[in-house]
C-alpha cells in the first residue's frame, strides 16, 4: 500500500513542474496550464491528507479548489483573448506597458 | 502499489511534457492526461467522488474551455518574433490541427470511460455507516450542506462574477458607445 509519503513527494514533484513551467514558459495559455498542475498537485496533498486522517473535509476543500479553478480558467482565458485581440501574440514580453 | 506507481509515472510524465511542449494544443492533452492519473490515485485514496468529479469537471469542462481557446486563438506555437511575422500573414487560415491530437484525444476518451467505470465500481457510492474512510457522497453532501454551508454559497456569487466577468472581459467593443479608456 503506497504511504501518505508517497501521495507528498508526488504531489510535491508535480507543483514543481507547474512552479518551473510558470517560470519557463513564454506562452500565456502554458502559464495558465501550468497553474493548473499546481492546483492539482494541493488537491492530492488534501485528498492524501484526508484519507490519512479519516474524514472527508480533504475531499470538500477539494470541491471548492476545483470552483475557483474553473473561475480563474474563465477570467483567465477571457483575459488571454481580450490581449490577444490587441497584440496578436501569447507571448508575455509582448504586454509591457504597465511595466517600468 | 503498482497502481499508485503506474498513475504517478503518468502523471509525472504528462506534466513535464505540458511545460517541455511547444504546440499548446499537445499541452492541453496532455494534462488531461495527467489529470485522468490524478483521478486514477484518488480512487486508489477511497475517494470515488472526487475522482468523478475530477474527470467530468476538471478534464470535461475546464480542460475543454482551454482547448476551445487554443483552437480559437489560432496560435499553436511558443511566439517569438517570426512566429509574430508569421501569424500575421497567416490569420484566418485554420489551425493546423492534424490527425495526431484527435487520435490522441479519442484515445483520452476511452480510457476516461473505462475509468469513470473502475471509479464508480470501486467504492460503493451509498453511504456505509461506520467505514474507515468515511469517503461515500452521502457524507460529503451531509458535511458540505451543514459545516460548509457558507462557504458552498459564497462559491456560487463566485461563479457568477466570474461568468459575468468573462463575458465583460471577451466582449469585443463595438462602436463609440461602448468604448473603454485605453483603447486605441
Amino acid at each position: 500500500m503506497p504511504t501518505l509519503e508517497h501521495y507528498l513527494i508526488l504531489s510535491a514533484i508535480l507543483f514543481s513542474i507547474g512552479t518551473a513551467g510558470v517560470f519557463v514558459r513564454r506562452n500565456l495559455i502554458t502559464i495558465l496550464l501550468s497553474i493548473e498542475i499546481m492546483l492539482n498537485a494541493v488537491n492530492l496533498t488534501f485528498v492524501a491528507f484526508g484519507h490519512a486522517l479519516g474524514n472527508v473535509d480533504g475531499q470538500i476543500i477539494v470541491f471548492f479548489v476545483m470552483t475557483v479553478a474553473a473561475a480563474e480558467a474563465a477570467v483567465g482565458l477571457a483575459i488571454v483573448i481580450a490581449l490577444f485581440r490587441h497584440r496578436a501574440s501569447l507571448n508575455p514580453e509582448a504586454f509591457t506597458v504597465l511595466k517600468w | 502499489m503498482l497502481l499508485f506507481y503506474l498513475f504517478a509515472l503518468v502523471a509525472v510524465v504528462a506534466s513535464l511534457l505540458v511545460v517541455a511542449q511547444r504546440n499548446p494544443v499537445y499541452s492541453v492533452l496532455l494534462l488531461i492526461a495527467s489529470f485522468g492519473a490524478l483521478s486514477g490515485l484518488y480512487v486508489l485514496l477511497d475517494a470515488p467522488f472526487v475522482a468523478v468529479t475530477q474527470i467530468i469537471v476538471y478534464a470535461g469542462a475546464i480542460m475543454v474551455l482551454f482547448l476551445f481557446v487554443v483552437m480559437l486563438l489560432n496560435a499553436p506555437h511558443e511566439d517569438t518574433e517570426e512566429d509574430i511575422e508569421r501569424l500575421r500573414t497567416l490569420t484566418g487560415s485554420s489551425a493546423r490541427l492534424t490527425a495526431g491530437p484527435m487520435v490522441f484525444g479519442a484515445v483520452l476518451a476511452a480510457a476516461f470511460a473505462v475509468e469513470l467505470l473502475w471509479a464508480l465500481s470501486r467504492g460503493p457510492l451509498s453511504i456505509s455507516p461506520g467505514s474507515e474512510a468515511g469517503a461515500s457522497v452521502a457524507q460529503i453532501g451531509r458535511v458540505l450542506f451543514t459545516e460548509y454551508k457558507f462557504a458552498f454559497e459564497v462559491t456560487s456569487i463566485l461563479i457568477l462574477v466570474a461568468m459575468l466577468g468573462a463575458v465583460v472581459l471577451a466582449q469585443r467593443e463595438r462602436g463609440p458607445s461602448t468604448r473603454r479608456a485605453g483603447d486605441e
